[in-house]
């Protein structure tokens, strides 16, 4: 058991790095805000239902690369990653606290674009919820494991989107259906399955990404 | 000062230590195969009758795609073996496969738009799971070679490039399902390609086309390997002599 405490010492890191210096939720707000407006003028006049669920999940992508692009920014900044991969835990609980942390991002950014999609274009129904949290699930995993990647190159933040987005398709692809299917099942189930594949992988591999 | 037995020595991976198939000998087996297989696809193989003469395209086009994925694989494989034994030439291996996966899927992709633009008379087809499949790879596959450029050499550099390789297996059926659900969802399916009928000429030619393409990928992966590993033998033996 103490692997989900240090899990849970590494996540409350995060939360509370967040909550004094507000850097990463306030600019992932605002920026799907943006989006939502871009989205109005880039659409034609009451665009329908298909049209801006699509684009619903292009908003939830993007906001996401934003906060995962933050994700490992202080440990990159004040040099906490040779700390943490220096003490005495298992590397996957480093990967897995990120993840965590940044859901928390990510949940917290969509519980207000939520409604503000349902005001400004449609209702949302179930089904989409649910795809929400799943599809949530697997971006934060795979979009962690590739932050962490990506921190530890020359390019940085130009490379995670490349990185990330080929691995994000069969994510939009589940979440997309769910949300428009008639019968959803099919497509949440497909997402489990995609959580539960890569969250396994990324578990197992984190080990030799953060080695030296 | 430089001695056989410094420690500077001792790393130079030895060119030709596994090489168990002499290179001509190799290429020469493609040189012969891939003419054969020419032969057969234009003069052998009978003519199908829905598609007329556009449709020996078919041949080179799935070969090439079996020999990509099995390219794929390969990396995959020799990044297992660099995660598990550490060895850099496994990581040279790795990415050398990558590279020729790549090659063989962009053939792909323009082998597999030219039979649409003949075939349905468009250049792009949303609605072929293959040339979608392999666009995404393509993309996997060409942010494997950014990640890879903007890490120094070193262990790290292998370590990365070695999961990103295991993702990509992961990747391959994960999205082949996908986008098979996503048909349902985007548009149905509009053209049912007729199983080629495999029998007597077809399957034989089809056979040469994919021994051919498999033996030339190789020829080639040996080709590069050589040049790669040479080329840290050179830089090796300069730091040595420097």
């Amino acid at each position: 058991m103490s692997y989900f405490r240090d899990v849970g010492a590494l996540a409350r890191k995060d939360l509370l790095l967040e909550l004094r210096a507000r850097d990463t939720l306030p600019a992932m707000l605002l920026f799907v805000a943006s989006v939502f407006v871009v989205f109005h003028f880039a659409l034609p006049a009451s665009p329908s239902r298909l049209a801006t669920i699509g684009l619903l999940w292009v908003a939830i992508l993007f906001t996401a690369l934003l906060g995962l692009g933050r994700a490992f920014v202080p440990e990159r900044e004040q040099r906490t990653m040779d700390g943490l991969v220096l003490t005495p835990c298992d590397r996957s609980a480093i990967w897995l606290a990120k993840s965590l942390a940044t859901l928390a991002f990510l949940a917290a950014a969509e519980v207000v674009a939520l409604p503000l999609y349902a005001v400004f274009f449609h209702p949302i129904g179930g089904a989409t919820v649910a795809a929400v949290v799943l599809a949530d699930i697997g971006i934060c995993a795979v979009g962690t494991f590739l932050g962490a990647m990506a921190v530890a190159t020359r390019a940085r933040d130009l490379l995670l989107p490349l990185l990330f987005l080929p691995l994000a398709i069969p994510i939009v692809v589940g979440a997309v259906g769910a949300s428009v299917a008639a019968s959803p099942a099919r497509y949440l189930g497909f997402l489990v399955l995609y959580d539960a594949l890569f969250a396994v992988v990324c578990w197992a591999s984190f080990e030799y990404v953060v080695a030296e | 000062m430089w001695s056989p037995s410094s420690p500077a020595a001792a790393t130079i991976p030895d060119v030709g230590r596994t090489a168990r198939i002499p290179l001509p000998a190799l290429a020469a087996a493609s040189l012969v195969l891939v003419t054969t297989a020419l032969v057969l696809v234009f003069f052998v193989a009978p003519t199908d009758a829905n598609q007329g003469f556009s449709q020996r395209i078919f041949y080179f086009h799935v070969s090439i795609a079996i020999t990509a994925y099995a390219c794929f694989a390969g990396a995959a494989w020799k990044a297992f073996r660099y995660l598990s034994k550490r060895d850099p030439r496994a990581d040279l291996e790795s990415y050398v496969c990558v590279h020729q996966g790549v090659i063989f899927g962009t053939l792909v992709l323009l082998t597999g738009s030219i039979w649409a633009k003949i075939s349905w008379g468009r250049w792009w087809l949303w609605s072929s799971d293959q040339l979608v499949l392999f666009l995404v790879l393509f993309l996997f596959y060409c942010a494997y070679f950014m990640l890879r450029f903007s890490l120094d050499p070193g262990p790290q550099r292998a370590n990365l490039s070695a999961v990103y390789a295991l993702f990509g297996v992961v990747l391959i059926p994960v999205s082949f399902a996908a986008i098979r659900l996503a048909k349902d969802i985007i548009h149905p399916v509009v053209f049912t390609l007729h199983g080629p009928n495999f029998g007597g000429w077809i399957l034989v030619t089809y056979c040469v086309a994919q021994v051919a393409m498999l033996i030339l990928a190789y020829t080639l992966y040996r080709v590069e390997l050589a040049g790669k590993l040479l080329d840290g033998r050179l830089r090796e033996l300069s730091e040595v002599l420097a």
